[in-house]
């Protein structure tokens, strides 16, 4: 660009080979010489993207490096709980474990977190209820997600018949309380089983994730850079995905992590109303369930299972704040 | 500069009701016209009901709009807020479907269009966005939404030389190339219209439509981004529809003037003869309050202050929109439309039609104050 | 609301010879992530009753926040004060306890803002809203407000006032609503009205309504006004005086004639040059360079020096002061004060 400023005769020439905009560091700055300089073209930095920076942001947060360390824990739990604790969680002594009180001593031993009231070790019950837990939690969260988050958007972004239909069905799922419908849904199946819970759970939850990204979506695509993407051209996919998705998805980012402790939490009201997993199925739901009748003479019984229902929750709260705020540029 | 003809809207329809001494301006072909815009129409229907959506009238926000755009021409739209700039410019888009009328870039009927015949107009006419800090994706990189322009557009730039050609254009609009892997919340409000402008510029449109390019921006900056898009204009024979409603900018900038009321075109010449020789009463309301950056012309300034509020453009008053707040309004004017042409008496060699059936040179001498004033 | 005469004599039962607000020495910083940013670094001004002082600069330069600072609705944290006065009838706000700013605020210095749209409740009628004021401040009766709404509504030329009292903010146009939003800033007959940006959302025709309406208004109650813009237009329209801000700081004052004449300041010469002249159809426009300083490293020295053409050495090492302004012959030029080193030489540049 030629130099289009009458520059007055004071004006300091800009030195050569100095880029077009410089932040004058010790003026703490931005000048933006107009003038035409060599550009060094050479400084090639790599092209990069909206999930990259995310992911190199993240990196740097405590936040995340605490809730990411302390989720892969409890999948690892999850996957081989075995590797955690030789002491098995179904081997029930009366005789003579009873209601015994944690022993610190033993560490990562069967007695370590003491006996619940039918004399099984609460340390090895903890770690093989992280399965069902974390399974129901994680793959509740992740299909009303995927579903909510799908419908949601096809209502808020094509509008009209399709999201008159998809907002009275939403109504209608919305007006079943998650437990109730739950319940009544779980009667249906004859064996359940931690699927049988996520698939009840996600076919009642979906609508709540659907109504926020409905929402979200809504007022996202009133914005000129959706309508400038349009003037370019571009069509649905790459709107939904590359405009609307990433400036549509920080709601529905914390309802979600919200939403997955309930789910962990629903799982253990519906196991101690005994309608959910079984007893041969471990999970902390029904532990702190069963805690409850001992809860005045052994509160620790119902101490460990609900501290690790607290912490996976609270890990995966802290990474979903995380997650948002590394997917907003004006937060870095 | 040239000076054009546009063909007055409706003239069929109505052509009972054309006025005597209005003989319609010859449409003089001078330049290619690049884009031709006949009777557009534009209503936004205003439904009722919940389940059952039954239409209860329109709002008619582009009604009977005709002009058109030549190369490496400058047409200023101007006009209240709310008389349908915006809805005009997204129509020519085709972001909005057109109601009626046509709209043919180089003789080719857009609004027909869809699928790649689509696609590949709009590669020709790109917009530029008003406001600079919501037409940027706040999530996209400086790089990918400039570059984004040529993902759609595979064949524009090979995969290669995309970022090449985004450094480029960040070049040519007077930004740091190395600013590609910004976001736009770290740039000022003038360095963004800045982005806006290279993302239109990227497919090498010949037609870039500004809707309000520079009202959000202070004078300061304003300045460079007009600097910018008149040194484009020379630099690729860009032709521009620049919409505002700062009179003084539009001025500078371009070659002719339309000036829009309530959804129609209500006068359209050269620059010199809307500004200086204007016969719309509505045209001389608006250069009469146009604040003068000179506050010795304020004692002598002769203002019209227009009373009333702009009718709704669901409701529009019978006859000339312009009637519930003119001052010369007679009985005539609640009975026939004016249409938009040029009155016998007008200065035979440069176009301007107006649509008024009084069309008249203010005697005030407001035009003569107006020079002074900005002078 | 009452007449003209009773205005009057609440005139006469306080009257006040100095300027009505003065502004010494203000500081506003918001502490930050990233650092404190000096939004407003030593703002001196003042206003008499009937004058209008316009203040002008660019986006960022502080002028809403010295607004809200004296307004006293600046949320602290982030925001803080160090240092400055602002005295209202000679009497230092910051110094006043909580309520009596609080008496101030509202009734005897309003404020108009930018956007009427989202500073009226969209759930509530107009006129409920305008009578609110009367009942909240003089305890009306709902009747009474009403009343009085009616005639607020009538006072900033709203037609049909007694039929649209009950419509809703959305049934009203931009110009409308921005009447409104004075209507209300008048009920209570203010001794200094602020209006941040009044028309900078409304085009040119209404524009000039709702400034002829302010202007009439504020002559008839004898009012004093601040207006904030960046529209060197309106400003020259309406203003007595102007003061230029640029990164937190008053660069240049003057009575409007002598500013757009001969300004004093280069960074005011800027921006006078940027508007667009009629002899300069066809040409570039000229730009002021550069980009306004980051409040949370305002250089060092003159703030502008990095964007000005006449800068020197001595404008990167220290902090001009408003130095009076004066003729060649040492003649003071009344209300003028320039905070640049070069002020004599700018004066003479055109
Ligand atoms: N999607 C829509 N549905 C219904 N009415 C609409 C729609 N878009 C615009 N309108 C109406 O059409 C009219 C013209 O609007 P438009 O945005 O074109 O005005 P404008 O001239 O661009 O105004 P401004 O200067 O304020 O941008 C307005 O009355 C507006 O309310
Ligand atoms: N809460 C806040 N935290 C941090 N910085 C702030 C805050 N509020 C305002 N600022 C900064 O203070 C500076 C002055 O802002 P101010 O609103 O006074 O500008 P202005 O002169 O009114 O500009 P405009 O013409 O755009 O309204 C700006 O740079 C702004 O970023
Ligand atoms: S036609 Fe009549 S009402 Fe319309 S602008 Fe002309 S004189 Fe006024
Ligand atoms: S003091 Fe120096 S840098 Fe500041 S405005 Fe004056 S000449 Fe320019
Ligand atoms: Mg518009
Ligand atoms: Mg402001």
């Amino acid at each position: 660009m030629p130099d289009i400023h009458d520059e007055g005769p004071y004006e300091p020439r800009p030195k050569p080979g100095v880029s077009r905009l410089d932040y004058a560091g010790e003026q703490g700055m931005a000048v933006e010489q107009e003038t035409l300089v060599e550009r060094d073209v050479e400084k090639r930095e790599e092209a990069r993207s909206l999930w990259g920076d995310a992911w190199r942001d993240l990196r740097r947060r405590p936040i995340f490096l605490v809730s990411a360390v302390l989720i892969l824990l409890l999948v690892v739990m999850a996957v081989l709980p075995w590797a955690f604790t030789d002491a098995d969680p179904r081997r029930a002594d009366l005789v003579h474990d009873y209601l015994r009180r944690p022993d610190w001593g033993d560490f990562f031993g069967a007695g370590w977190f003491g006996y619940d009231a039918q004399g099984r070790s609460i340390f090895a019950r903890v770690v093989y209820g992280a399965r069902a837990s974390i399974t129901v939690g994680v793959f509740v969260t992740a299909a009303v997600t995927v579903l909510g988050g799908l419908t949601g958007m096809v209502a808020g972004y094509f509008g009209g018949a399709v999201d008159a239909v998809i907002s009275r069905i939403i109504d209608i799922f919305f007006g079943i309380p998650l437990l109730l419908g739950s319940l009544v849904l779980l009667n249906a199946f004859s064996t359940r089983t931690v699927w049988s819970v996520v698939i009840a759970l996600g076919v009642l939850g979906w609508t709540q994730i659907a109504r926020v990204m409905r929402g979200a979506v809504l007022t996202v695509k009133q914005s000129d850079y959706v309508v400038a993407g349009r003037a370019l051209g571009a069509g649905t996919g790459r709107l939904m995905f590359r405009h609307i998705l990433p400036n549509a998805i920080a709601p529905v980012i914390v309802v979600a992590t919200i939403a997955l402790g309930g789910y962990i939490a629903t799982e253990a009201t519906l196991s101690f109303l005994g309608i959910g997993l079984q007893d041969p199925t471990i999970s902390w739901g029904i532990d702190i369930s069963s805690a409850q009748k001992v809860i005045r003479t052994a509160p620790y019984v119902l101490f460990f299972p609900a501290a690790a229902l607290s912490v996976t929750v609270l890990a995966f709260i802290m990474l979903g704040d995380a997650v948002r705020d590394a997917l907003d540029p004006k937060l870095r | 500069m040239t000076v054009e003809g546009t063909t007055p809207n409706g003239a069929t329809a109505l052509g009972a009701a054309v006025p005597q001494e209005a003989a319609f301006a010859q449409e003089v072909p001078r330049g290619e016209p690049i884009l031709e815009v006949r009777d557009l129409v534009k209503h936004f229907p205003l439904t009722e009901g919940v389940l059952f959506r039954r239409q209860v009238g329109a709002v008619k926000a582009v009604d009977g709009v005709s002009f058109q755009l030549e190369k490496g021409e400058t047409l200023g739209i101007v006009g209240e807020s709310g008389c349908g700039k915006s809805t005009l410019a997204k129509v020519l888009m085709n972001l909005e479907q057109a109601t009626g009328g046509s709209v043919r870039y180089k003789g080719e009927e857009i609004s027909r269009l869809s699928g790649s015949a689509l696609k590949a107009v709009r590669r020709n006419i790109q917009m530029v966005f008003q406001d600079p800090y919501t037409s940027l994706n706040p999530r996209m990189t400086v790089g990918d939404i400039i570059g984004e322009p040529f993902e759609i557009h595979p064949e524009v730039a090979p995969k290669g030389d995309r970022r090449r050609a985004v450094q480029d254009l960040l070049d040519v609009v007077g930004l740091n190339p190395e600013y590609i892997n910004r976001y736009p919340h770290q740039f000022s409000g003038g360095q963004r219209q800045r982005i806006g402008i290279a993302r239109g510029l990227a497919l090498k449109p010949e037609v870039i439509i500004c809707d309000e390019p520079v009202s959000a921006l202070d004078v300061s900056v304003q300045a460079q981004v007009i600097n910018l898009l008149e040194q484009l204009q020379g630099e690729f024979d860009l032709s521009y529809m620049f919409i505002a409603h700062d009179l003084s900018i539009v001025r500078h900038i371009s070659d002719r003037v339309g000036v829009m009321y309530l959804g129609k075109l209500v006068e359209i010449g050269s620059d010199l003869e809307i500004y200086d020789h204007a016969t719309h009463p509505y045209t001389q309301a608006l250069l009469s309050a146009v604040p003068v950056p000179d506050p010795a012309a304020r004692e002598s300034r002769d203002r019209i202050v227009l009373t009333g509020d702009v009718p709704s453009p669901a409701n529009p008053p019978s006859g000339c929109r312009f009637r519930t707040r003119c001052w010369k309004a007679r009985d005539r004017c609640a009975e026939e439309v004016p249409l938009l042409a040029s009155p016998s008496w007008l200065r035979g060699a440069a176009f301007h039609a107006s649509a008024c059936h009084f069309a008249a040179e203010r005697e005030t001498g407001q035009g003569a104050a107006e020079r002074e004033g900005t002078a | 609301m009452s007449t003209a005469a009773e205005a009057a004599g609440r005139e006469r039962e306080a009257p006040y010879e100095g300027p009505l607000l003065d502004v010494r020495d203000l500081h506003v910083e918001f502490v930050t992530r990233d650092g404190v940013a000096r939004a407003v670094n030593g703002v001196d001004y003042s206003v008499r009753a009937g004058e209008t002082l316009a203040v002008l600069g660019e986006s960022g330069s502080g002028k809403s926040v010295t607004a809200q600072a004296i307004m006293g609705i600046l949320d602290t944290p982030p925001a803080r004060i160090p240092r400055g006065e602002i005295r209202f009838r000679g009497r230092d706000m910051l110094k006043m306890g909580k309520d009596e700013r609080r008496r101030i605020r509202g009734r005897r210095i309003a404020m108009i803002f930018q956007d009427a749209l989202s500073a009226l409740n969209p759930v509530l009628s107009v006129g409920f809203q305008l009578g609110e004021m009367f009942r909240a401040h003089q305890g009306a009766s709902r009747a009474e407000a009403r009343a009085k709404a009616v005639e607020l509504m009538d006072r900033v030329r709203i037609p049909a006032a007694k039929q649209r009292v009950n419509d809703y903010p959305h049934q009203f146009s931009g110009g409308m609503r921005q009447r409104i939003m004075i209507a209300m800033a008048l009920a209570l007959e203010p001794d200094l009205i602020i209006a941040d940006e009044p028309t900078t959302a409304l085009d040119v025709t209404v524009q000039a309504q709702v400034m002829d309406l302010l202007a009439e208004l504020q002559a008839e109650y004898h009012m004093g006004l601040i207006l904030i813009t960046h529209d060197l237009g309106v400003v020259a329209d309406v203003a007595d005086k102007i003061a230029v801000m640029y990164a937190g700081r008053i660069v240049e004052t003057a009575p409007v004639h002598d500013l757009y004449a001969r300004p004093a300041h280069p960074y005011t010469r800027g921006l006078l040059d940027s508007i667009p002249r009629l002899d300069q159809k066809g040409q570039e426009l000229y730009a002021i360079k550069g980009l306004p300083p980051n409040l949370l490293r305002i250089p060092p020295g003159c703030a502008f020096n990095p964007r000005c053409p006449r800068a020197q050495a001595v404008c990167r090492g220290e902090v001009p002061e408003l130095y009076p302004v004066a003729e060649d012959d040492g003649r003071p030029l009344e209300g003028r004060g320039s905070a640049c080193f070069f002020w004599k030489e700018t004066l003479h540049d055109r």
